[in-house]
């Protein structure tokens, strides 16, 4: 049924369809919502068998979920940006030991400064952590990626992390069809394990391995992920099939058959992107849309058809590498070597700042010219910038950053927007 | 699409407020989205929240710089916040105050062409009154209904008792109602008033 709901609590409800038999998490905003929902359901009795099982941090929630699925369970957390990096030890562990646990990430700012907003720095942080890591664009996709999530995962043994932006999404009130409890145990079958701790058959999960054996057992990994990439389309076929709706895949195009400008972009921020591009079209301006769903393996071969034909590629990035520019870019760049396709980084959207229509399509009639640059920073206040780089020439103990700029920023609280 | 922009205090139920009219707006059979303005969430501190409304699937996530309508929960962030940027010409404001639009000193935004647009309503009042509580989210909707027409009452009010259960809600939608009724006869003033 079609229902008005918070995105939060659509996950909640469709992660509890799923029947996860552990569910161990530590709130941090802005994933808070969607475990309180999985809590409450587990309470009531309407998601059993289930062991909610609350934590200290979230370094113990994941090896938590490590025990629980090495031990034959299916398992699940939710996290975001400072609580990511602090489970990030585990975050390996789950990957390099190929236990099927799902996350959702509900992407959010990493500090310092500290900052709750979103945007995809917290992703971009374990992205060679060995995870399958999916994108979702709107709510219902966040939804229905949790079920095809489990389904990767169990038939991969690898972990996949389901990221949502956070506020954007997590707290977004829109109509998602949440799947029947028929429909998800169609699509998913109960989880069978590759390896199990089992008394027995006992073996023992997570030797040490030197330097004979540790790079085969990482290629191995890789292996994996490419497998992904033909999984995942696979699954998410089989999804439209069972649930009669489209969700997940590689990468989506929209009205890019044609187009000389593809954005490139990952998450909520796609649908803003495509109302510019409408508009853009409707002046005659020859620009199109890839989003790219999965993230992790990154799906090269998919990437460089789907924009091969264009003549440059606007890739709109919320988060930054200092010192190297975009992230997502120098994936794009290498799905596209030897193509006469020029990539530009477009870093946009970072600590929760609106990537707007107006400035969309400020940047797309300036790529459309030619005068973008390689590297750029959406809506940057460069003047603000100055001050700071002046104050610092000007004395030694120019202070701390962060606190300089919020001076000369005044408060903020007064904005609309 | 119709873009409303709700402005409030942390604590006024301003979030909610978003929520119950996209919720009311679905319910009247169009596609919705609300979201809030994120972080300022705090006791008192002014908190925005938007609601867009329209007939076909709504894909974008940018804040709301030109709203078509602006609800006010709080009359003391008139001469705080920039509350009317972005507000089209013709854009509806209802703003909870027992107060009138000149006595507020807002005489500017209301003049022959848009004063049908342009209503107060004593939503606390009416709050206090109904539920004995001073939250005037709910009963703004119902005054927002009869302002715009956007939502029915009778979806708000399907809203109100899907969110809200016992007397709160009893309260609530009672609140809503009178709001409604306020806000209708005083537009109908104005109606035959800029006739005779």
């Amino acid at each position: 049924m079609l229902r008005q709901i918070e995105g939060s609590r659509a996950v909640a409800e469709t992660v509890a369809l799923c029947r996860p038999e552990v569910v161990c998490a530590y709130p941090i905003s802005p994933q808070t919502h969607i475990i309180e929902g999985i809590g409450v359901l587990v309470k009531s009795g309407a998601l059993a068998p289930c062991e909610f099982i609350n934590v200290e941090s979230e370094f113990a929630a994941m090896s938590v979920c490590i025990g629980a699925s090495a031990a034959g369970a299916r398992a699940y957390t939710a996290t975001a940006s400072q609580g990511l990096l602090f489970m990030i030890e585990a975050v390996y562990n789950a990957s390099g030991l190929g236990l099927p646990i799902v996350m959702t990430l509900a992407n959010r700012a990493i500090g310092a400064p500290i900052n709750i907003w979103n945007d995809h720095s917290d992703a971009m942080a374990v992205r060679d952590a060995g995870w399958i890591m999916l994108f979702a664009e709107t709510n219902q996709e966040a939804a229905d990626l949790h079920v095809q999530a489990f389904r990767l995962a169990e038939e991969l043994s690898m972990p996949v992390m389901v990221c949502m932006d956070g506020f954007i999404l997590t707290h977004a009130v829109e109509a998602v069809e949440v799947a029947t409890q028929e429909q998800v145990d169609v699509f998913l079958p109960p989880y069978e394990p590759r390896q199990v701790l089992d008394p027995l058959e006992p073996v023992s999960i997570g030797a040490m391995v030197g330097p004979e054996a540790f790079e085969e057992v990482r290629y191995l990994a890789h292996v994996k992920q490419l497998q992904a990439l033909d999984l995942i389309p696979e699954i998410a076929a089989e999804f439209a099939g069972t649930f009669g709706r489209r969700a997940g895949g590689l990468l989506s195009t929209y009205r890019s058959e044609d187009a000389e400008t593809i954005v490139v972009a990952l998450g909520s921020v796609l649908g803003t992107i495509k109302d510019t591009v409408d508009d853009l079209r409707e002046r005659g301006r020859r620009v199109g849309v890839v989003g790219i769903g999965s993230f992790r393996p990154f799906p090269a071969a998919a990437v460089r058809a789907a924009v091969g034909g264009a003549r440059r590629v606007v890739v709109i990035e919320k988060a930054l590498a200092p010192g190297a520019g975009g992230i997502v870019a120098q994936d794009v760049a290498m799905a596209t070597a030897g193509l006469p396709v020029r990539t530009h980084a477009v870093v946009a959207g970072l600590g929760g700042r609106p990537i707007t229509k107006s400035s969309l399509t400020d940047l797309l009639e300036a790529a459309g010219t030619g005068t973008l640059e390689d590297l750029t920073f959406l809506d940057l206040d460069r003047d603000l910038v100055q001050r700071e780089l002046a104050r610092m020439a000007q004395r030694r103990r120019s202070g701390p950053t962060a606190e300089n700029i919020l001076h000369d920023v005044g408060i903020v609280s007064a904005r609309v927007t | 699409m119709f873009q409303v922009r709700i402005h409030g205090r942390g604590g006024q139920g301003v979030v909610t407020a978003a929520e119950l009219l996209s919720v009311a707006a679905f319910k009247d059979g169009h596609y919705a989205q609300a979201f809030p303005s994120f972080g300022s969430e705090r006791t008192g501190a002014p908190v925005v929240a938007f609601c867009r409304i329209d007939a076909a699937p709504i894909r974008s996530r940018e804040p709301i710089v030109a709203p078509d309508a602006l609800l006010v929960q709080d009359a003391t962030l008139l001469h705080q916040v920039d509350l009317f940027s972005g507000l089209r010409p013709e854009g509806y404001v209802l703003i909870n105050s027992s107060s009138s639009f000149e006595e507020l000193g807002l005489s500017d935004l209301v003049g022959p062409d848009v004063s049908r647009h342009r209503l107060t309503v004593p939503a606390t009042e009416l709050a206090l009154a109904h539920t004995g509580r001073p939250v005037p989210n709910a009963v703004l909707l119902g005054g927002f209904a009869a302002l715009s027409g956007a939502v029915s009452l009778d979806s708000v009010e399907l809203a109100i008792r899907e969110r809200f259960s016992g007397p709160v809600a009893d309260g609530n939608v009672a609140a809503a109602g009178e709001a409604y009724r306020f806000v209708a006869r005083h537009r109908g003033e104005l109606v035959s008033a800029s006739t005779d």
